[in-house]
């Protein structure tokens, strides 16, 4: 039988300091934290973004309503955090998915990643990425794209002609020909955000917009998201690559370095490529699914960060995101282990 | 491929648990408390190296339609080595190899490691019928078999001992996550064997994450 407290008894150790916060709150922040981004990509891809972002928010509530209905629990539709699981969901998105994929995928990540483990904040996995995961395994034939589509003529101006263009994602250059970047794409354009990619990641500038709300809003912390990025700028110059001519180059060489302004701008667009900025400060930050502590927190964001630069530099994604923070979610009771405090006086454990 | 980058591939790419979907009754049984979960992880390990390593001379010696097959070299006067092909009998050659190897070890361990044998417990006599066991010994041979034999020999024990180590990297992973549910308010019917069945496939999916590292 499970024992109910009743709400207003709060069990913990003190001292006991109450804050403004709820949970409602705070997803409505995120939520808040995200529309730029969503603006941007409606401007970037079409209206068609939209109705995929609208479509997985709203099967993301319903399937929430439905769910918490058929298990006879207090129905929480309101506090945000559905909204904000299918927004996050429909951003890693490319913008051509059927809506049906997107809808599916919103079902998964509330169904089965959330409320199969209890509801919001019991469960392992983030469930936005679960879902995301969900649909490239189950419908990655809706997410193939090798060329990805953008509207490049609203930013050059000319609206009479509106057609989309399509090119490679940077994430697919960098890992194919990490030398050829920047022919294809300014750095620049990688923050603004004008490159192809999924719905909500282009755009670091209208992410950073929203991440920078949430941090003043004492939300998300600093350190996990810059452990994160950081490790990932870092890890993409030190890993050695295999050339064409099967000899392998790497930092340690003279001719590695011959243009280093080069070297420092790759590994920037490597930041600022992909997933990487929605990944960091939007998903791998989810107060359920990350470590308690601060110092676990940059544990957490360096460890995504290493699995990102492996998948990006070695692996058969040209982008990691996605998985670096479910496998990490996988080693969160690890870590929390690990960086559990001490009481004052107390002894490492041996 | 690099020794290496086999035993990366076994551990992460082609984890006996979560890409092969073997040795799921003690992946499920055994993942609750994470003591019990390690131990088991070290009894496959080691189960699972010296499976291969006998499988393989089960094989290579008395199935393989080779010269060094024992049959062929006692009664192969006038005939190829075609003719002494039992291939088709691996399968229960392996079994019960496998079987008799385990009870081995058993005995082996209660005479003269009392303190490993104790602390195995129940989870060796419970190897005998792992699936993963007797896929890893069949995998073997559709793997390495043509190589030469050195080689093959080589291979096959690492490849072993790298899907002992995949199948205890997973098994404390999940021990870990499971210990985490105990305090989670899952919906009665899915309590239990149903949440660690979801536990599993939400891992597999995000370990396909190292999908495509080794080519």
């Amino acid at each position: 039988m499970i024992q109910q407290f009743p709400k207003t008894l709060i069990v913990g150790p003190g001292p006991h300091i109450s804050g403004a916060d709820s949970t409602s709150s705070i997803m409505w922040s995120v939520v808040i934290a995200l529309v730029p981004a969503f603006i941007f990509s409606m401007a970037n891809f079409g209206w068609y973004a939209g109705a995929v972002t609208i479509t997985a928010v709203v099967s993301a509530v319903a399937t929430e309503w439905a769910i918490q209905r058929m298990r006879k629990v207090s129905v929480t539709i309101t506090d945000g955090s559905a909204a904000v699981t299918g927004l996050l969901l429909a951003f890693t998105l490319p913008p051509g998915v059927p809506l049906y994929v997107a809808a599916l995928g919103s079902v998964f990540s509330i169904a089965v990643a959330k409320h199969a483990f209890g509801g919001l904040g019991m469960n392992i996995w983030n469930p936005a990425l679960a879902g995301r995961a969900f649909i490239s395994a189950a419908y990655s034939s809706a997410l193939f794209m090798p060329k990805w589509p953008v509207l490049s003529s609203i930013f050059s101006g000319d609206i009479r002609t509106l057609d989309a263009v399509t090119m490679a994602t940077p994430c697919a250059i960098l890992q194919s020909d990490p030398a050829a970047i920047f022919q294809h794409y300014r750095l620049w354009d990688l923050f603004i955000g004008r490159i192809p990619g999924s719905i909500g990641e282009t755009s670091a500038l209208a992410l950073l917009i929203g991440a920078a709300f949430l941090m003043v809003r004492k939300i998300i912390d600093w350190r996990l998201p810059v452990a994160y990025i950081l490790t990932v700028a870092l890890l993409v110059i030190l890993f050695p690559v295999r050339a064409a001519d099967g000899t392998i180059a790497g930092f340690w060489q003279a001719s590695f370095w011959a243009d280093p302004v080069f070297v420092l701008e790759r590994s920037l667009a490597h930041a600022l490529s992909g997933g990487l900025v929605m990944g960091a400060f939007f998903m791998a930050t989810d107060m359920v699914t990350s470590p308690i502590t601060k110092k676990g927190q940059a544990m957490f964001g360096a460890g995504c960060g290493v699995l990102v630069a492996v998948i990006r530099v070695y692996g058969g994604y040209p982008e990691g995101v996605c998985y670096s923070i479910l496998l990490m979610n996988t080693v969160v009771w690890a870590i929390d282990n690990m960086t559990k405090p001490k009481f004052f006086g107390e002894r490492a454990h041996a | 491929m690099s020794y290496a980058l086999l035993f990366i591939s076994i551990v992460l790419i082609n984890n006996f648990v979560l890409a092969k979907f073997l040795g799921l009754c003690p992946f499920i049984g055994v993942s609750r408390r994470r003591p019990e979960a390690m131990g088991m992880g070290y009894a496959v390990i080691f189960v699972m190296a010296m499976a291969s390593a006998v499988t393989w001379a089960a094989y290579f010696y008395l199935l393989a339609p080779t010269k060094a097959n024992v049959f062929y070299r006692i009664m192969g006067e006038g005939r190829t080595p075609a003719d002494f092909d039992f291939t088709y009998l691996q399968t229960i050659v392996f079994i019960l190899v496998i079987a008799t190897l385990v009870q081995l070890v058993e005995m082996f361990l209660m005479k003269m490691v009392p303190a490993l044998y104790k602390s195995l417990g129940i989870y060796l006599p419970l190897i005998t019928t792992n699936c993963a066991v007797l896929g890893v010994a069949l995998l073997n041979i559709k793997d390495f078999s043509r190589l030469s034999p050195a080689e093959s020999f080589f291979r096959t024990v690492l490849q072993g001992l790298g899907g002992g180590v995949g199948f205890l990297l997973v098994l404390f992973l999940m021990s870990g996550i499971r210990e985490r549910l105990d305090r989670a308010e899952v919906p009665p019917a899915l309590k239990g064997v149903p949440i660690a069945f979801i536990c599993a496939a939400l891992m597999a999916l995000a370990f396909m994450g190292f999908l495509g590292l080794v080519k």
